[in-house]
């Protein structure tokens, strides 16, 4: 799922390609094929998506989305719940990327594998440690419940389990960018006089722009589409703890596959967004990382 | 102002980079700090600048302690070996960087850096990005960004190490210059004795953690304190003799040395620089070798004559002016007579 370091660093050998000489029908069959499976795979299936919800017309695709308030409460929902969870990644992702890729310490190599648990723990298991953490039957349900303070089936859990699943994202892109670009400018930064803030963000932060912003991309899109955590901790209380992936999964259920299919055509239009932009901020992020890598080989010369 | 360092201990795990080392630096002058790689020169220099902290021993500037002061309160500028420009700021914005962290208004800014811009002769590449510029110019840069906040005393680590050496020529003589022309107290890291010698006032030889000798250029060279030192200030002749009552001897030949008036013979190294060799078609004394000439390079400003002593089959190196090698007319198998007119005894209570 997470293959962006990867890409980078393919894309950036590929320059050094050895020309070879293949048959033709090799080259054109094997073209032939990836295309057709793109198609069949994801092409076909994502403008079926938009043909579906179109297919009563743009009025009643109109409609669908706005004069149900359980779906527009469900849209308004998923546009709070995203950013907050990027802003808490934000935050965690760039104090974990710091301490890993500028300290060595005990227990660094844990920190590391840590930041990756997400990635590997089922969503349904993560919603589930939330749900037998602060439900009624968790440690501290009682407690919480006493205090007035409802996390599970409301909008904390919701936020809490977005947050623990895209928790790896943003900390992921800014480890091998803040190891590439070293650490010479930050110290010559606290040597002219700057304090830890102001070199947090006149200089690490200016170099790490593009990695930090593909994290977030990645991360806000993860965070929109989330279902099985979410699932798990919600209670599905219609125009109150629905999100859109929820919203589309009850509309379904319901038969009412038009509603359903224009709700999931707006996550759709999400995520081509988001595609868009991964594309031009990746070419970015490469482009620092070869400068970084340039920088440190010895310069000599006039 | 004058930087003071007083038993600066400095150890990484097991490795003891700085050994209970003491220096003064006088206020104004521009001092090398020179050595092998791996003799602590550059950890010394973070110690002072506030960039490492020592295990034992103080940095005092002028009287005051600031061994605990935080290299951002130090006030001290720091030109690095790769420079460490910020890449995403322009050559403007490096310079006005100090300044900006401090909060000065931004007229006084505009003064200091475009006066910092004259000085470094980059006049007009202000809106330049440090990937636009080559490696003499990045240094410059460099250097104008630590001169911005008016430092107590610049500090600069192997600061043309990574030139070409053509760029590494004219940046040296123009340091001195500008050394000449702002008088701000420095500390240079180098290994490069040469480097060392043309720019710097004084020069402190480092070796293995610990200063070997400190002195003007003219004195280290002349008068070495150690073997190590005069072995790496440059190309040597090394004779293994004896030593007893003022007299050192090696094979039949023997010079005088009174200072070594001790009755028992000692083993000693005897050290000789190529140009303090010379050379005779007749012998002179009993102090000259019968040595057969090996090769001769007359390339250059002296012409290098390469010999083997007939007695013990030692290799020397000699360096004769051009006048003087036309005027022996050395040949290649030619026998001559090499006679130091200086050498150097160092008893072995010097262990490498």
């Amino acid at each position: 799922m997470h293959n962006a370091p990867l890409t980078v660093v393919t894309r950036a050998t590929s320059g050094h390609a050895v020309a070879r000489r293949d048959h033709a029908w090799i080259r054109w069959g094997l073209i032939l094929f990836a295309v057709g499976s793109l198609t069949l795979l994801i092409v076909v299936p994502v403008v079926n998506v938009f043909y579906q919800a179109l297919a009563p017309g743009l009025r009643a695709y109109i409609d669908n989305l706005v004069r149900d308030p359980d779906t527009l409460h469900a849209i308004g929902l998923t546009l709070i719940i995203a950013p907050v969870a990027v802003i808490a990644n934000l935050v965690f992702g760039i104090a974990a990327a710091w301490a890993i890729a500028r300290f060595k310490f005990p227990g660094r190599s844990l920190l590391t594998a840590l930041v990756d648990l997400p990635f590997s723990v089922s969503p349904v298991v993560a919603g589930l440690m939330l749900v037998l953490l602060f439900g009624m039957q968790g440690h501290f349900g009682p407690w919480l419940r006493e205090h007035g303070v409802s996390i599970i089936f409301a909008w904390p859990g919701l936020i809490l389990a977005t947050t623990f699943v895209t928790l790896p994202f943003i900390a992921r892109e800014l480890i091998p960018v803040m190891e590439a670009i070293g650490s010479d400018e930050e110290v010559a930064a606290v040597s002219l006089g700057a304090s830890g803030w102001q070199m947090l963000w006149r200089i690490t932060l200016p170099n790490v722009k593009w990695g930090l912003l593909y994290g977030v991309i990645l991360c806000n899109a993860r965070a929109m589409g989330e279902f099985g955590a979410v699932y798990v901790v919600s209670g599905h209380i219609a125009g109150r703890t629905d999100t859109m992936p929820l919203r589309v999964e009850k509309l379904f259920q319901e038969y009412n596959n038009p509603a359903s299919f224009a709700v999931a055509s707006l996550l759709t239009l999400l995520a081509l967004v988001t595609l868009v932009l991964k594309v031009v901020v990746a070419r970015k992020t490469r482009r620092d990382l070869e400068e970084a890598a340039r920088e440190s080989a010895p310069t000599g010369g006039a | 102002m004058s930087i003071k360092v007083e038993g600066i201990t400095k150890r990484f795990g097991s490795f003891t980079a700085l050994d209970n080392v003491s220096l003064e630096v006088p206020g104004g002058s521009l001092l090398a700090l020179l050595g092998p790689s791996g003799s602590g020169k550059t950890t010394l220099l973070r110690v002072i600048a506030g960039l490492e902290p020592p295990d034992a021993g103080r940095v005092l500037n002028e009287d005051e302690d600031m061994t605990l002061t935080s290299a951002r309160e130090r006030n001290v500028g720091f030109v690095f070996q790769h420079y460490a420009l910020f890449r995403h700021m322009s050559v403007y914005e490096n310079i006005a960087f100090g300044l900006r962290v401090r909060r000065a208004p931004k007229k006084e800014i505009h003064e200091r850096v475009t006066e910092l811009l004259h000085l470094v002769r980059l006049e007009g590449l202000g809106k330049r990005y440090p990937s636009q510029l080559s490696g003499g110019q990045r240094q410059r840069v460099a250097l104008a960004r630590a001169l911005a906040i008016r430092p107590k005393v610049l500090l600069l680590d192997e600061p043309f190490g990574a030139l070409d050496a053509k760029v590494r020529d004219e940046l040296r003589s123009w340091l001195r210059r500008l050394h000449d022309e702002i008088h701000v107290t420095s500390v240079f890291v180098t290994h490069d004795q040469q480097e060392a010698f043309e720019v710097a006032d004084r020069v402190v030889v480092m070796n293995g953690g610990r200063v070997e000798q400190v002195g003007a250029p003219a004195e280290v060279f002349e008068n070495p304190a150690n073997a190590f030192v005069m072995d790496f200030l440059g190309n040597v002749n090394v004779i293994q003799a004896k030593v007893s009552n003022g007299r050192a001897r090696f094979g039949s030949l023997e010079w005088l040395f009174p200072e070594h008036d001790h009755g028992d013979e000692r083993a000693a190294t005897l050290y000789v620089r190529p140009h303090e060799l010379q050379i005779e078609r007749s012998p002179n004394g009993g102090g000259s070798m019968r040595a057969r000439v090996d090769r001769i390079n007359a390339a250059g400003p002296v012409a290098k004559v390469f010999l083997s002593s007939l007695e013990g089959g030692m290799g020397l190196n000699v360096e004769v002016s051009a006048d003087r090698y036309v005027e022996l007319n050395l040949k290649t198998g030619d026998t001559v007579y090499v006679a130091p007119r200086k050498m150097r005894v160092f008893t072995p209570e010097y262990v490498i």
